[in-house]
């Protein structure tokens, strides 16, 4: 049994298609990456697969419970997690875990378990008086996080949990994902950041309501990218790009800091044809090399398609 | 039922770490309280007058005198022609004038009736009417005692035909303006206390995303309405208890009927301040859109319609119909008629139960509403 089934889910808002017909799976204990841009149809996505949303049409299984059937079963079987960290600001830490745990109606030895595994993992032992609002970010989305998962759900949306906060405690809690994923928790995360993404083990990309690329990140790479993609290197990035693009050979151009990456057409690799151009026009090229894409390479490419950039 | 508790206990502690706010509800009622107590004096004392006495006989000096003697005039100006009345008026100096009739004397002497007439400044109508009222009450005081008077020198039986009002008033003997309006204002407060501060609770939830995270957890929206509506209740009671209270140790103002009945009815009447407040929250973004839709669309054309400060037998007929679906117009009625008239569910309950349906229709499509709006 998948841990998440979703199959033609579809969301209209009068004639507004927000989620058109996706389909896909996620397996237990996987973290599964769903990407898109903002407007793309992820939180409406999200809202049907936590049972807060009802589906126009189609349906998803989460945890084994239909989301159009049995909500209120799903909502049991999840957790939730948003980008705002939403704790209470105005409680403490221990009033917050005490609140979310009566919620989910864990008492005694249960809670007092669960209770000490999320000031554990929020570094927060000893602290369980201070007021939520005065924690940094980093503490604070932990402490939402063991809140969020204090029923210890076999499923966990994370709705951009990373965002506004610093990379080490990026990192760290993305070694906490690990670990829950480990314990076969299913994570379902939803980010911006690219390089994050590649911590998942299966992804998929949906642009305006529709699933338009799935896979591992490898799959990804290998699919959707045909050719190869280089990386140039040279003092004056902007012009060279307007002059690359100009070429049928460059399908894809995109700066990154000073270099340039571009993704090339299926057999092209002529690196002294792109060396010559851009010294025809006094750019000066330090260096080319074929480079292994990154998915932000590879969601260009699939979303300047869609939006032909 | 557990999980309302947990939410009616988070609440509760949230109040606790925002002492200001708690101290708005259970002390402002008081100050607000006495201010208007004090402030809200429609009494009129002291009305400045003149008089032109063209009769200048027995009688009409006696006349005079009975305003000069009486505590709510004070006959400032005595003048001899018309034009010194049409002038010290203009000049905003007294608010009535009386002019006696050069016949007064004889027309009462032969059982015709006297004629004075009665000028007033009618630029504050709600005074000049009050003073009016005074006047009236003034001389058929003193034409009753020439009748019986009249009766008594001729030994006649009394001849006039005329039959003189006795006015009396009733619960609210002194007529102050004061008692009519101190239990009204425990509406009032109950109004801003549930309707502003659930409106305000519950967006505050929107805008830092908890509701988000409540609405993914089992809490089903009607235990989190209740959960929500249940804390900002309790208050309402403690405020209404303190503003009983206060308004006996301020004003001397008791409750003449059931207490139990008043709150009982006061709970009927949350129910629609609660559910009126929950409508807000389920339109506003920011707390600042709820707090200005609290205030001037929901509160404020309330207040006006309730009958609180303007009666409502003066409005237009169509503003009338309105009045009937403001449940703050009932409780108007009802805790007047509880505080001063110690009247009881028999003469009160056609209000109740209407308050009831309103409040309970309100609670009732701003829960659908507030459901609906979380998917």
């Amino acid at each position: 049994m998948h841990s998440i089934e979703v199959k033609n889910l579809t969301k209209k808002f009068g004639d507004f298609v927000s989620v058109d017909n996706i389909s896909f799976n996620v397996e237990q204990g996987e973290i599964f990456g769903f990407l898109g841009a903002n407007g793309a149809g992820k939180s409406t996505t999200i809202k049907m697969l936590c049972g807060i949303l009802n589906p126009s049409d189609g349906d998803a299984f989460v945890g084994g419970y239909s989301v159009k059937k049995e909500p209120d079963l799903v909502k049991k079987s999840i957790g939730y997690m948003s980008q705002r960290f939403s704790l209470y600001n105005d409680l403490t830490v221990i009033e917050n875990i005490e609140f979310f745990g009566g919620v989910y109606g864990l008492k005694g030895k249960e809670y007092t378990e669960r209770k000490n595994w999320v000031l554990d993992i929020s570094y927060l032992k000893g602290k369980e008086n201070t007021l939520t609002g005065s924690l940094p970010g980093g503490v604070k989305q932990r402490l939402a996080l063991g809140t969020a998962v204090i029923h210890k759900p076999g499923i966990i949306f994370l709705d951009e949990p990373t965002s506004g906060v610093d990379p080490i405690s990026r990192r760290n809690f993305w070694e906490l994902i690990n670990q829950l994923s480990e314990e076969g928790v299913t994570v379902f995360v939803t980010t911006h950041y690219l390089e994050e993404a590649e911590f998942c083990n299966n992804i998929i990309l949906i642009n305006a309501g529709k699933l338009i690329a799935e896979g591992n990140s490898t799959e990804l790479k290998q699919n959707y990218l045909e050719g190869e993609v280089w990386e140039i290197q040279t003092d004056n990035p902007v012009d060279a790009l307007d002059i690359l693009n100009k070429e049928n050979y460059v399908i894809e151009s995109s700066i990154f800091g000073n270099n340039i990456h571009i993704s090339l057409a299926k057999n092209f690799a002529d690196k002294g044809k792109i060396n010559e151009i851009l010294k025809q026009n006094n750019i000066e090229v330090k260096s080319i090399e074929k480079i292994e894409p990154t998915l932000e390479d590879v969601f260009i490419h699939l979303l300047s398609d869609k939006y032909n950039v | 039922m557990k999980l309302i508790f947990e939410i009616i206990k988070k609440e509760f502690r949230q109040f606790k770490r925002d002492p200001k706010m708690f101290a708005m509800v259970l002390v402002a009622p008081v100050i607000q309280l006495v201010f208007l107590g004090y402030a809200a004096n429609l009494d009129v004392e002291n009305i400045h007058m003149l008089v032109f006495d063209q009769s200048n006989s027995k009688t009409s000096r006696e006349v005079v005198r009975k305003f000069d003697q009486s505590d709510y005039f004070s006959l400032d100006f005595k003048v001899n022609t018309y034009n010194e009345v049409e002038e010290i008026i203009d000049a905003g100096k007294v608010s009535l004038a009386l002019i006696i009739d050069r016949d007064f004397e004889v027309d009462l002497a032969n059982n015709r009736p006297g004629k004075i007439q009665a000028i007033f400044d009618g630029s504050d109508g709600n005074s000049a009417s009050i003073a009016s009222g005074y006047m009236n009450g003034l001389l058929t005081e003193y034409s009753q005692n020439i009748s019986v008077e009249n009766r008594l020198k001729s030994g006649q039986k009394f001849s006039i035909s005329s039959v003189v009002p006795k006015v009396r008033v009733w619960y609210n003997p002194e007529l102050k303006t004061r008692n009519y309006m101190v239990p009204g204002i425990v509406g009032l407060l109950l109004m801003i206390i549930t309707l502003i501060l659930t409106s305000l609770a519950i967006v505050k939830e929107k805008e830092i995303g908890t509701m988000e995270q409540l609405i993914v957890t089992p809490i089903s929206s009607t235990q989190l309405i209740i959960g929500k509506l249940v804390p900002f209740m309790i208050l309402g009671f403690a405020s209404v208890i303190i503003v009983l209270t206060a308004m006996y140790l301020f004003f001397g103002i008791q409750v003449r009927g059931s207490i139990s009945l008043l709150l009982g009815s006061t709970f009927i009447y949350i129910l629609s301040t609660l559910g009126l407040g929950l409508f807000v929250s389920t339109i506003s973004k920011t707390q600042q859109q709820a707090m200005m839709l609290a205030i001037f669309v929901v509160m404020l054309p309330m207040t006006f319609l309730s009958g609180f400060a303007f009666p409502i037998e003066n409005m237009p007929q169509s503003i009338q119909w309105i009045t009937h679906i403001i449940p703050l117009k009932y409780f108007m009625t009802i805790i007047r008629g509880i505080v001063l008239k110690g009247i009881g569910f028999a003469e009160l309950w056609k209000d109740i139960l209407l308050m009831l349906l309103i409040g309970v229709s309100i609670l009732g499509i701003s829960a659908l509403r507030f459901q609906k709006k979380l998917d």
